[in-house]
């Protein structure tokens, strides 16, 4: 039975306002709101005492490139993300991500800064933020910070976020001949949370063809979207070939820890992780 | 999805074309607009939720934590102000502590020192007169319990809900005189109905002392007899009446008396309506689901693939109460064997209780679960022999004249063959299995298959239930000259309020928006039975035509006139008249229920399913790229709601076959919300072709056989069949998620179904196919254990087809 009582909602319009809100604590940003919505029923967790609506802070939208960055507002929806030239341009894996995401009403509302706040440990797009260096731009009536992905979810659901501070954009590094493979193995073809996603990202070293800045994040493997260090090490400065491809699969069976939950099990999304990496490896190799 | 479309009309009787129900709109207005459909379209309709009583509460039921206890106590929190919420427990029940169905033994609420027996059982019932008041007073009530051991798998269960026993000839010496025998277990999971609207009842006291229900339901006259019983009421104190209904599929055949029966206790003692609107986790977690079944097989054949014998064995988990369990597994024993001619035939169904909650009636009813068995040993014994699972359907299908394990001679309206020549001809299935058996696929990430799966389905009631059953429809000529048709059948949108003016308007010669439907409430309208079983169109329908008969000869004869054009003045002159009609047995249909012997059913439909599947090498992941799906309904009433079931049902098929399963731990289900219990979306959903072929029964003056559940029996063992031939694995267990196949492609076990104990399955004895004592098999034929082919070699094979 859901709960029938909806918490008060402010509606600043200026950051300022914002901030002053979040400083007195209590209030929960709502962004698109298809987390939230689902939290306030409180048979998910404890529901927000106060509602946050942060729509009106334009700051928070806009995706542009400034210098070598890619700078995407938090507000930003999925489908702002798939329709959007810069993205296409500079992050496709990016809006490729954000098409497997629920379908066309959540892409409608759901905003890249809430799938950053939320932390799910399944968020799709986490991983390419892992994978390419990008930094999350957060802010307060204090300051505004600058967190490196690898810093921001830091356990199960929890963030580097304060209460009080708002995420703001996410700034990506543009890196020349980088290139990001995303793959995501959900419960069926939309709406679909995942069994496991990831996102690969490297420079090719023209010549030799061996892989330069190897980055693996993965999601639903821990308790928190994660980069695969050991199997990077492995990948880093090899060619794409069968043999990489063997070594970085063993590394990384031992480098994630997945559980038996209700979606899957532990056995297949190590089977299917190392599968599709071994298949990424393998296609790239033999480009 | 795309929808195609064909009509085939079997070779047997002379080609009868209904206009197709393709796309074009020309053909389409040939055939009524759904009745109900404007007001659905346009929100107009008004669903239980949508019914507003001035002074309604909102009821809450609170519910069992443990899957089997004894209740020690119901504590209130004495911090809480309990003055502004309505409390019922069991003692509070006027009548017998019964929700009346087929046995007794589950209460409408657990009383205090009484057994609970699963996971989410009522035990008490809140009402408050705003949602915040009572969802707080629901977490200020506590149940004291004392657990008591509980058992979650059927097979360790010793308390028996149902048993049926079928023998025909004898199987034990065909078996010994068999050259190969093919053994196979097989099981199935739960599903879940997930009809859109979820379950919903309100509850208003009436000045006679009574109760009013309204809600979301399949069958009124259940709910009304279990009124009668629980809360001690006259016939005409209990008055049911259906609200517009977004499906049901079995899901509220049984328990819509339940929640009934709790607004109504809140009601009574309020004075006031209650509203009982379960949300969608109440829903799942609480009512009933498809019986998990687990099927084995050992089947004897010979050498060249003559069909020798059949030993089955079925046990079914009826969940903690019996419901509806002792019908559904008589259904699914008797199509155990699937459409096959066999002379020696044990069949043995066992239903078992466990301390999950109770399973119920859905779609198929039994049939699904064991059919969905047969054909997987029928096309695993074709892998055995060698031989075209198309070739090998041809030999063994029934024909007219053939017997069934219960002695049934199958005199007229056999399709079986009609139903899988079309299917598989509209798909292709030979060409594209030869195809691409010759295409080398190695290396390749994605591998195709293509799979055929055949069935039967009893139409109507199982054996001697509807000479029980003895309902009753009615026509009436009102006194202004109106046509009125008084049932109890309800729409949920398959189409009652349709065809039944179709029927009747046809059978009196006037038009179709010259029929009323009467509404479904049981002060108004006779008991016409359940709306379950695909007996509408059939059984009802044939009651209508046998009303709408004598009405017209009554008109007829007094006014000496065509009834179209005498029956205002007839009505004007004499005043109204209303025929009730009662059910008739089928002549010549007879049925032993001692014995297990006879006519099961008056006849049968048909229904053949090709499926092409990818399966993705990587991950296991399947899509259902197609289904072709023939069925043979009798004659067709209206082509685009029949095709509507064919479509709808091979989808929940296709869903049951890949995706959707309940997951349990302690007897609970873990996936209770749509987040989590998955069933396919529109980019899930195969091609749907349907083909329906015609094939009348006799004993129906319309020809119908109905077709509500047949295309769930036939859709998911072709699926499983395509996987095997992309793949070359057999999956045992549906459904067959990625998780399974991926496991059986690295040969590793599949993961276990959550729920059942380790250590009860019998896979390492079952599912091989080993020669008979004595007999060499021939040199190509698989030894003991069965070899799996892998993905790329297809073996050889032996067509003998176009
Ligand atoms: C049917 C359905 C399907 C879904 N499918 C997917 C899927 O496929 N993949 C996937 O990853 N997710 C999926 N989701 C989850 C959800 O859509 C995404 O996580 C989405 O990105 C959340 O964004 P939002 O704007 O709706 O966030 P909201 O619901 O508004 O907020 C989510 C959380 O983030 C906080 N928050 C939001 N914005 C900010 C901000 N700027 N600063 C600080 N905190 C903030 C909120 O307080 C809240 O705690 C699905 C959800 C639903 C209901």
């Amino acid at each position: 039975m859901p709960n029938a009582v909806e918490p008060p909602v402010a509606s600043p319009s200026s950051l300022q306002d914002a901030y002053a809100l979040l400083a007195k604590g209590g209030y929960r940003p709502i962004a698109g709101g298809t987390d939230l919505m689902v939290q306030l029923t409180g048979e998910i967790g404890e529901p927000p005492e106060r509602v946050l609506d942060i729509s009106r802070l334009d700051r928070l939208r806009g995706i542009e490139r400034n210098a070598g960055w890619l700078v995407i507002g938090a507000l930003t929806t999925y489908t702002e993300l798939r329709r959007s030239p810069l993205i296409a341009e500079l992050l496709p894996a990016l809006a490729e991500a954000a098409a497997t995401i629920g379908a066309a009403q959540i892409q409608q509302r759901g905003t890249l800064g809430g799938n950053i706040a939320n932390a799910s440990p399944a968020g799709d797009t986490l991983p390419i933020l892992l994978a390419t260096d990008a930094r999350i731009v957060v802010g307060s009536g204090r300051q505004e910070r600058t967190i490196p992905a690898t810093e921001f979810w830091i356990g199960y659901r929890t963030t580097a976020r304060a209460d009080d501070e708002l995420v703001l954009r996410v700034e990506v590094p543009l890196v020349s001949d980088r290139r990001v493979r995303f793959r995501k193995i959900g419960t069926r073809r939309a709406q679909a949370i995942s069994k496991v996603v990831m996102a690969l990202s490297w420079s090719a070293d023209g010549r030799a063809g061996a892989w330069r800045n190897v980055r693996l994040a993965l999601g639903s493997v821990a308790e928190r979207p994660i980069r695969a260090w050991e199997t990077e090490a492995i990948l880093e400065g090899a060619r794409p070939d069968e043999e990489t491809a063997e070594r970085a699969v063993a590394a990384l069976a031992a480098e994630i820890h997945p559980i038996d939950d209700v979606r899957s099990t532990a056995e297949y999304r190590r089977a299917v992780a190392t599968r599709v990496l071994h298949r990424l490896i393998r296609e790239e190799g033999s480009r | 999805m795309k929808r195609a479309s064909t009509r085939i009309a079997p070779p047997s009787r002379p080609a009868e074309r209904v206009a197709p129900a393709a796309p074009a709109l020309a053909a389409r207005t040939a055939f009524p607009l759904r009745r109900e459909g404007p007001a659905k379209l346009t929100g107009e309709a008004r669903y239980a939720d949508d019914l507003v009583f001035a002074g309604a509460w909102y009821g809450a039921t609170i519910r069992s934590d443990d899957p089997h206890a004894t209740l020690i106590a119901i504590d209130r929190d004495p911090d809480f102000d309990w003055s502004r919420v309505l409390i019922v427990t069991a003692d509070e029940i006027p009548g017998e502590n019964v929700v009346s169905l087929i046995s007794d033994d589950q209460p409408v609420l657990v009383p205090v020192g009484g057994e609970i027996r699963h996971h989410a059982e009522p035990v008490a019932l809140l009402a408050a007169a705003d949602r915040s008041t009572l969802h707080a007073a629901k977490r200020r009530i506590q149940l004291r319990t004392e657990r008591l051991p509980a058992v979650f798998d059927p097979l360790a269960s010793t308390q028996q809900i149902a048993h049926f026993a079928i023998r025909r000839g004898d199987a034990e010496k065909g078996l010994a005189d068999a050259e190969l025998i093919v053994e196979g277990e097989y099981r199935v999971g739960h599903q879940e109905q997930l009809y859109i609207e979820n379950q919903a009842m309100i509850a208003l006291p009436r000045d006679d002392g009574g109760i009013t229900v309204h809600g979301s339901l399949q069958c009124p006259y259940y709910i009304h007899k279990a009124m009668k019983r629980a809360l001690n009421l006259t016939d005409a104190q209990a008055v049911v009446i259906q609200s517009e209904t977004g499906g049901g599929f079995g899901g509220k055949e049984e328990y819509p008396s339940m929640i009934a029966l709790h607004a109504a206790l809140l009601a009574r003692k309020l004075g006031k309506p209650v509203r009982m609107i379960y949300d969608r986790h109440e829903d799942i977690s609480a009512t009933t689901k498809r019986h998990p079944a687990i099927v084995r097989h050992r089947t004897g054949v010979t050498r060249d693939g003559e069909l020798v014998a059949q030993e089955i064995e079925v046990v079914m988990d009826g969940g903690a109460y019996a419901t509806l369990t002792p019908v559904v597994l008589s259904r699914g024993t008797i199509h155990a064997g699937g459409p096959y001619r066999c002379e020696n035939v044990t069949i043995t169904g066992r239903a078992m209780a466990t301390n999950t909650p109770p399973n119920g009636a859905f779609r198929g009813f039994g049939a699904p679960q064991t059919e969905f068995a047969a054909e997987m040993q029928v096309n695993r014994i074709a892998e055995a022999l060698d031989v075209s699972p198309l070739e090998l359907r041809r030999r063994w299908a029934y024909r007219e004249g053939d017997v069934t394990p219960t002695g049934q001679v199958l005199r007229e309206s056999v399709a079986a063959l009609e139903v899988l020549e079309a299917a598989a001809e509209t798909a292709g299935f030979s060409r594209k299995r030869t195809d691409r058996r010759r295409a080398s696929t190695s290396g390749g990430t994605r591998a195709s298959g293509i799979g055929l799966a055949l069935a039967w389905h009893g139409a109507g009631f199982t054996g001697a239930g509807e000479t029980h059953l003895a309902s009753v429809a009615s026509i009436e000529l009102t006194d202004v000259g109106a046509i009125r048709v008084l049932t109890a059948s309800t729409e949920m949108g398959q189409g009652t309020k349709t065809i039944f003016p179709q029927l009747v308007a046809a059978e009196l010669g006037i038009g179709i928006d010259e029929v009323e439907m009467a509404p479904q409430d049981t002060s108004l309208v006779p008991d016409s039975g359940p709306t379950v079983a695909s007996r509408t169109a059939m059984v009802v329908g044939r009651i209508l035509i046998g009303a709408a008969r004598k009405l017209r000869a009554r008109v007829e004869e007094s006014s000496g006139q065509p009834f179209p054009r005498s029956y205002r003045d007839f009505a004007k002159r004499n005043g109204g008249i209303r025929i009730d009609e009662r059910f008739e047995p089928y002549p010549g249909i007879t049925f032993d229920e001692e014995r297990y012997v006879g006519d099961a059913y008056p006849c049968y439909g048909w229904a053949a399913a090709v499926a092409e599947v990818e399966v993705d090498l990587d991950t296991g992941e399947v899509a259902v790229e197609s289904v072709v799906s023939a069925d043979d309904v009798g004659r067709v009433i209206h082509p685009v709601l029949a095709e509507g079931q064919v479509e709808g049902g091979t989808l929940q098929a296709v869903g049951y076959a890949t995706m959707e399963e309940i997951k349990l731990a302690d007897g609970r289900y873990l996936n209770d919300r749509l987040a989590t219990y998955l069933i396919p979306t529109a980019l899930d959903a195969p091609r749907i072709t349907s083909i329906l072929v015609e094939k009348p029964f006799s004993g129906s003056p319309h020809g119908a056989k109905g077709v509500g559940e047949l295309p769930m029996d036939v859709a998911a063992p072709a699926v499983v069949a395509a996987i095997h031939d992309a793949v070359g694995v057999w999956i045992h267990e549906l459904p067959a998620t990625p998780e399974r196949i991926l496991a059986a492609l690295s040969g590793a076990s599949a993961p276990d179904t959550p729920g059942s104990e380790p250590g009860t399955r019998s896979g390492a004895r079952a599912n091989r196919a080993a020669p008979a004592r004595g007999v060499d098999p021939r040199p190509e034929a698989p030894s003991d254990p069965l070899p799996l082919r892998a993905p790329q070699d297809k073996g050889g094979d032996w067509e003998r087809d176009r």
